[in-house]
């Protein structure tokens, strides 16, 4: 008996050779800044500024000079804190979860995906600091030793655990993709021309070979770092959630929330990773390398998520109801017809419907609504963070205590500073550093490709 | 050429299958490797070669051990011991708040135990300034080098097993020492 299996899409197209996989990820890293990086940089700068001032202020003022009230202790900070650690999900997901699953795809996008992770991350833990007020003294989050009779903090705490896993998260992501770039570093230290290239690149490289002994103790790390990310990725939304899910406030106190945090994360991380990259291949030309497939897959990943989110907030609904406790019932009606359903009906329109368009394989191919719906389920997770917090918090049990929330031009202004961050390292990174692994795509061209030739450049 | 260089042979393949299946001919021949040098891994490699497995697995799980044992110690002796305080008169040994933060503790010294160590071992610093046998085997060649002090054929009999067995180029390379 004959058996054959369908014929899969090949990974990468154009009948690459490992010579050209080489040329075409590096002449960009070689190449002199081009006009449009100069534009798209000189543009994040401007924001960082912008931003940076605004940071200043809040620091000098104090967080005052936020929007915050007795009633709203929580707004635009603690949602933006946890936007950027949810976006901040989807790159050890690539790299970690698809290594396990041998998830072949994972190669081309899981560099990328990876720096944006980092440096979501670094917007994420940089609300962290700001909402402390006095920055300069986050060290008191630490279990330092201390001239008040050693008092240590509480680990009893949530926010404690979340200082350990945010901090954890954000250096144990850092030295995966370091150490996954190590021999891409090393193919540009041989490349390059000019010694302060070849020095730069070959002191970041460590002397690199790619020596069979190397390789096989480096993928024997890779593979450890990968089993202990795993984990580490689906602890830490479990443990932000938990800041909430552990307290006494209706609308918080749900056991449904690590869950649904987690797919949450997913779902706005790969988002975030099909907007960006959806920019980076049109400009870099990689279109052989992240493939229709590529997209299509990160869609179906999306859909899923987002479906997973949607059965959360219907499940959170269906609770409220059932388990009969009146301030829960009232916080869930008031999101939904409150003063701020507006917020509500946007994230139920942005994470829950919107997403149920990728059932559609035309829409899941199509670039224009990829990216725009990648955009819009950005927003909607953006707002649902807001309507988790300021909703929840914005009628207090004493109706005396009921106060709305409106930004001030502070609240807007540090959340610009973190996106001119996240953009000024995100170019920095698309133009100094190999924006695909090549020595993974190069590992997967032979058993992936559509016409194998070995012409070398 | 001085006594004190080492000199090397560099056979340069053009496809992992091609190396793989040379090494056992080469090997056979009476040649010894001194290693091979490739873009990407190249599974199976290491076995042909008779490396021995690494152990680096035994490394992660030691680092991960101190890490959970440090984490459950710190936090016990600082929340129960130190200064234990009476919250609503619960235990002050509470063990399942105590997860998370040893979790995390865990992961962090298993990575970066377990990077540090094999960087170490492997001689991987950013001072380390590397024996590069041919600069296009980060690229796309698989370059193999063989150490002329260690082998007893001469230089033209190597040269002749390596090109039988579908090396596309055969160089010198020398490094002082």
């Amino acid at each position: 008996m004959h058996i054959s299996s369908a014929v899969r899409e090949p990974l990468v197209t154009g009948g690459k050779s490992y010579g050209d996989v080489t040329y075409d990820i590096v002449r960009h890293v070689e190449g002199k800044p081009t006009k449009l990086w100069f534009a798209v940089m000189g543009f994040s700068l401007v924001l960082l500024s912008l931003g940076g001032f605004s940071l200043y202020k809040t620091w000098t003022i104090g967080i005052g000079a936020w929007g915050l009230n007795k009633t709203v202790g929580w707004a635009w900070d603690i949602t933006n804190f946890v936007w950027w650690v949810g976006i901040g999900h989807a790159g050890t997901l690539i790299s970690a979860v698809l290594l396990l699953f041998r998830q072949k795809w994972r190669t081309a996008v899981n560099r990328a995906a990876e720096a944006m992770t980092i440096f979501a991350v670094f917007c994420a833990g940089s609300f962290i600091l700001m909402h402390m007020g006095r920055t300069w003294l986050a060290h008191w989050a630490l279990p330092l030793p201390n001239t008040y009779g050693s008092l240590w903090v509480n680990f009893n705490s949530p926010l404690v655990w979340d200082v350990f896993a945010i901090s954890t998260y954000l250096s144990v992501s850092l030295v995966f993709w370091y150490i996954g770039m190590v021999p891409d570093l090393a193919t540009i230290r041989d490349r390059a021309t000019k010694p302060l290239t070849k020095a730069i690149y070959g002191a970041f490289s460590l002397g690199w070979t790619g020596g069979a002994k190397h390789w096989q103790r480096y993928e024997a790390v890779s593979l450890i770092l990968a089993a202990i990310s795993t984990p580490l990725v689906l602890s830490v939304h479990t443990i932000v959630s938990m800041d909430f899910a552990t307290s006494v406030i209706p609308g918080w106190h749900t056991t449904i929330f690590p869950p649904y945090f987690v797919a949450g994360a997913i779902f706005s991380g790969f988002a975030m990773v099909l907007t960006l990259l959806l920019v980076t291949r049109k400009v870099y030309k990689l279109e052989h390398y992240i493939t229709m497939t590529h997209i299509e897959t990160m869609n179906k990943i999306v859909m899923l998520t987002g479906s997973v989110v949607g059965v959360a907030y219907i499940t959170e609904f269906f609770m409220a109801w059932y388990s009969g406790v009146e301030y829960e019932q009232y916080c869930f009606l008031n999101r939904m017809f409150g003063p701020y359903w507006w917020a509500y009906w946007s994230m139920m329109a942005c994470n829950v419907f919107s997403p149920q368009l990728l059932w559609f394989k035309s829409i899941r191919r199509n670039l224009v609504a990829t990216f725009t719906l990648s955009i819009i389920v950005n927003i909607g997770m953006w707002f649902e963070r807001f309507v988790i917090i300021v909703s929840s918090l914005h009628r207090d049990y004493i109706p005396s205590s009921w106060r709305d929330f409106s930004p001030t031009i502070y609240d807007v202004g540090d959340y610009i500073f973190t996106f001119g961050l996240f953009f000024t390292l995100f170019f920095l990174f698309a133009k100094y550093l190999p924006v695909v692994n090549m020595a993974e795509v190069k590992s997967v061209l032979k058993s992936s490709t559509d016409k194998p030739s070995h012409k070398s450049h | 050429m001085s006594a004190t260089n080492t000199k090397y042979i560099v056979g340069i393949f053009d496809d992992e299958e091609d190396v793989l299946h040379a090494i056992p001919h080469i090997k056979e021949s009476g040649v010894k490797i001194h290693e091979v040098f490739t873009p990407f891994p190249v599974h199976g490699l290491d076995e042909v070669l008779g490396y021995q497995r690494s152990r680096i697995d035994i490394v992660a799980f030691l680092f991960g051990l101190t890490g959970f044992l440090s984490g459950l110690t710190m936090i016990s002796y600082m929340l129960s011991f130190d200064w234990p305080m009476n919250i609503g008169g619960k235990s002050n040994m509470p063990f399942p708040d105590f997860i998370p933060v040893t979790f995390e503790l865990t992961v962090l010294f298993t990575a970066f135990g377990m990077v540090i160590t094999f960087l170490i071992i492997s001689g991987l610093t950013p001072w380390t300034v590397p024996q590069i046998f041919d600069i296009r085997g980060t690229d796309d060649k698989f370059v193999m080098a063989i150490d002329l002090a260690h082998n007893k054929l001469s230089d033209e009999q190597i040269k002749e097993v390596l090109t039988s067995n579908g090396a596309t180029e055969v160089n010198y390379k020398e490094f002082k020492s």
